[in-house]
């Protein structure tokens, strides 16, 4: 079966500390086929990419290309095998042609002839039909042609493995179709390529396989044929329901009808389109849809933590205005941020500092906390949320992603918020502590906070929200609840409708 | 208290290792070279005052300006993640701004004093909050953003006094400059203690340290917080201007004359190097202010340390710069982690031998 197989990764195995990134996960590509690789966030796509162009070493498994065992170290390693990349961000320089982009860094002849070198790049950029000149300055193509111009560096080194991360990210309607026409000429020629993308219909366009991955597992490989959209978004988002889990909240889910805490009409953010938004006292809602599909932002939009460009918003029927996240932490909304490296810890600082942090904030700057509140502070939370760490002095950045993500969490419990915005707070850290927050969260509707909670995995959605908002292409598509909260109506809502996937 | 102690050594002394033991070290040096090099005699000085000297006198007062001015550099470096070379040309200008004020009135009283002083630190205060802005606001690097000031500063220096180096002889300036009746001690290491205590005092009650760091090391996520990061690097640069103010009066004061071409000339890399010295992070984040204050000492010991062996005063620079390297290739974190490696081997060796030794 797998006699044309290009490339074989077997049982590949990556462990970062604290958490293993991808478990026993196969990968097999073929000569001249387009394979879709999906995953929600942290499914170990770009883990098992970066495994294989040598940027992470592999803890256990083996490659292998064309039937021969290789060992990968290092970018150059892998281009040497013909395993070329092209990344989401055009990684050329603007300011040079087109030739000079191609070949930049990979003549080994000091004395570079121009013309020659012209001529070279013309007859490839035909051959690939590429609308692009050699002379011409890169900065001044489109961004599509760029994208091919990239692609075209990559394959002109004899390169057997395309690998495209994202490639389409940036690019309108028209251009994608230039590129997928270059991505099926390549592969008439025998190359096989590894597409990354988190557009769904991009795949079914031009994909002949897709192999799913899920919290570093591999899930399965399938034909495109055999996998409708609506089977590869429950794939991609995990299916094993606890049934029991999401019963028990069903019968809580009366309480809905307290009071509204905070109202939003047609909000908008630099980010977010304008969207309407409420919740009540003590109630736990969600926002889903995939990646990409608005609801980070529309969450930030209500912390004010992008650019407010819109919209009215009500705190227990008043107005009030939040342009930015001290305002929104004034009226006792609390945000916990996706990107906890990026926007959450403050990486040197004690355990300690970032547990006061936001409480700091909000006391102000002439009223710091004592040194022994701190300690206290701290104290009652590291025994509270169970934080592993070596004392209260420890730098946050030290601790497991898990343990870092419930100081986090502390920092805002701590402020007593009335409603508490967590942006994928389980992502990434063991089972354990993804069932100790999910607890947390509802204890906490239970006195009476209000929580809005967003997580890729739909069944822990289920689990602790009574309410869902589904986005899709940043639009508010359906909400969800009662009787609608299962596994089958959210994939339905997120993935387009009954109409168009039941055929 | 004990573990009080151990607790120090293990988080405190981290980053001021390097500092203290490279003072130790220049200690350790010149007691060797020279004995007397520490030796303090109490003499009469022109006044007629009780006063000490001595090269240890001489090093601790001539610090002066480079630690304070080290102290404001040390909240710019942590909040911006990048340095104000502009510290020798903004000290220029304010110390002309206080020379102003004193050359206005014909009797120098202790009222003219302070409001030359106030002048100079709105002054020193206002050219700041230039630069703070282009960094703050416009996002310019620190560097390029006061390297304009760098530039003009001695200029506009220039301007306020109309072109002269004007001089100014009065008890109060001279009490500043150099020793306030009946104190042996030097006037401007007392105002360094002052100064250094209202940093303290400063970080106790406000949460400055605290929203620095956060700022400095994730401005992003200092900014969900609510920490208003504009204001706050703004803030240290104005922090800064005052230090600046200071270290340029007592400058004047010293010289009993404004030259604003060569009053605190090149100071401005001697900060920035104490700063480095004093084991902080160049790129912002985590900062410790008696880091820096250690790092003048250790720079202005160097000097006189030079001096002291005869070295040309052309050749100081080149010794200096040889030291230096040695200093802050140890502090980089590639040999400090190598180091710590090693240490933990060491413990680990250790602590396999005691095991055997117990079997």
């Amino acid at each position: 079966m797998q006699d044309n197989a290009l490339l074989q990764m077997r049982k590949i195995n990556k462990i970062f500390p604290g958490v293993k990134a991808l478990s026993e996960v196969d990968f097999t590509l073929r000569e001249g086929e387009i394979h879709a690789l999906m995953g929600e966030n942290g499914a170990g796509k770009s883990t098992l990419i970066k495994v294989l162009t040598g940027v992470y070493q592999m803890d256990g498994g083996e490659i292998t290309v064309n039937g021969e065992k290789i060992v990968i170290h290092s970018p150059q390693d892998a281009q040497k095998h013909g395993i070329s990349t092209v990344y989401q961000e055009i990684t050329l320089c603007p300011n040079l042609t087109v030739a000079e982009n191609m070949f930049i860094g990979r003549e080994h002849n000091p004395l570079v002839n121009k013309k020659a070198r012209e001529k070279k790049a013309d007859k490839l950029l035909e051959e690939l039909g590429i609308p692009a000149r050699s002379t011409q300055q890169l900065g001044s193509c489109s961004l599509a042609v760029q994208q091919m111009v990239a692609i075209a560096r990559a394959v002109d080194s004899r390169c057997k493995v395309l690998i495209l991360d994202e490639p389409t990210s940036s690019l309108d309607d028209k251009e994608v179709n230039m590129l997928f026409k270059l991505m099926r000429d390549l592969k008439s020629q025998g190359v096989g390529i590894i597409f990354v993308t988190h557009f769904l219909e991009q795949v079914y366009e031009v994909c002949d396989r897709i192999t799913v991955l899920r919290n570093g597992e591999l899930v399965g490989e399938y034909l495109i044929e055999d996998l409708p959209q609506v089977e590869l978004v429950a794939k991609m988002i995990g299916k094993e329901l606890d049934e029991l889990g999401a019963l028990t909240y069903f019968e809580e889910e009366k309480k809905e009808s307290g009071e509204v805490f905070y109202e939003a009409a047609s909000l908008s953010s630099s980010d977010a389109l304008p969207f309407d938004f409420k919740i009540h006292k003590g109630e736990v809602n969600g926002f889903t849809g995939l990646l990409g599909s608005g609801r980070s932002e529309s969450v930030r939009a209500i912390f004010g933590a992008d650019k407010v460009t819109g919209g009215k918003v009500k705190i227990k029927g008043e107005d009030v205005k939040i342009t930015k996240p001290l305002d929104a932490m004034k009226h006792g909304i609390g945000y916990l941020a996706e990107d906890r490296k990026r926007d959450g810890i403050i990486a040197e600082l004690s355990v300690r500092e970032n547990i006061i942090l936001a409480l700091q904030v909000m006391k102000g700057f002439f009223k710091p906390i004592s040194r022994s509140e701190a300690e206290a502070f701290a104290d009652e939370y590291i025994k509270v949320l169970n934080i592993k760490t070596a004392s209260k002095d420890t730098p946050i950045g030290s601790l497991s992603g898990g343990n870092q993500q419930k100081v986090i969490l502390a920092r805002w419990l701590l402020t007593h918020p009335d409603y508490l915005i967590l942006d994928e707070p389980t992502r990434g850290i063991d089972v354990g502590t993804k069932l100790e927050i999910q607890k947390l969260v509802l204890k906490l509707a239970e006195e009476g906070v209000s929580v809005t909670f967003i997580s890729s995995e739909v069944e822990e959605m289920l689990r602790t929200c009574s309410r869902l908002i589904v986005m899709r292409d940043r639009h508010i598509v359906g909400e969800l609840k009662g009787a609608d909260l299962n596994q089958t109506q959210v994939m339905k809502t997120i993935a387009g409708g009954e109409s168009e996937n039941e055929k | 208290m004990k573990s009080k102690f151990k607790n120090f050594f293990k988080g405190g002394l981290g980053q001021l290792a390097i500092p203290i033991i490279a003072i130790c070290i220049l200690v350790i040096f010149n007691l060797f070279r020279d004995p007397s090099f520490f030796s303090i005699a109490i003499q009469h000085n022109n006044d007629g005052n009780i006063v000490l000297s001595g090269n240890l006198i001489s090093i601790i007062n001539g610090a002066s300006e480079l630690a304070i001015l080290a102290m404001g550099m040390t909240l710019v470096t942590a909040a911006c993640g990048g340095q104000d070379i502009s510290v020798g040309a903004m000290a220029a200008i304010a110390g002309s701004a206080f020379v102003k004020v004193l050359k206005s009135t014909s009797v120098i009283n202790g009222g003219t004093v302070i409001a030359g002083f106030l002048l100079a630190c709105v002054v020193a205060m206002l050219f700041a909050s230039f630069n703070g802005t282009l960094v703050s606001v416009f996002k310019i690097q620190p560097m390029i953003a006061t390297l304009i000031l760098y530039t003009c500063g001695r200029s506009i220096a220039y301007w306020i006094n109309g072109g002269a180096t004007p001089t100014v002889s009065s008890p109060i300036i001279n009490a500043i400059g150099s020793f306030i009746p009946g104190i042996p001690i030097p006037t401007p290491v007392l105002i360094v203690i002052a100064v250094a205590i209202l940093f303290k005092l400063v970080f106790h009650f406000t949460s400055l340290e605290l929203f620095t760091q956060s700022v400095g090391i994730n401005g992003s996520a200092a900014r969900l917080n609510g920490i208003n990061s504009t204001f706050i690097k703004l803030l240290s640069f104005i922090i800064l201007g005052i230090c600046v103010a200071i270290a340029g009066s007592i400058g004047v004061s010293r010289l009993g004359l404004i030259n604003h071409e060569t009053l605190l000339l090149d100071i401005e890399m001697d900060t920035i190097l104490a700063v480095a010295i004093g084991g902080n992070n160049l790129g912002g984040g985590k900062f410790k202010i008696s880091g820096s204050i250690i790092g003048a000492y250790v720079i202005q010991m160097l000097t006189i340390t030079l001096y002291a062996m005869k070295v040309s005063s052309t050749d100081v620079k080149a010794y200096k710069a040889i030291v230096i390297i040695i200093l802050v290739v140890i502090g980089s974190p590639v040999i400090k982690s190598k180091i710590q490696k090693l240490i933990s081997r060491i413990k680990a060796r250790k602590q396999n031998t005691i095991a055997k030794g117990a079997v």
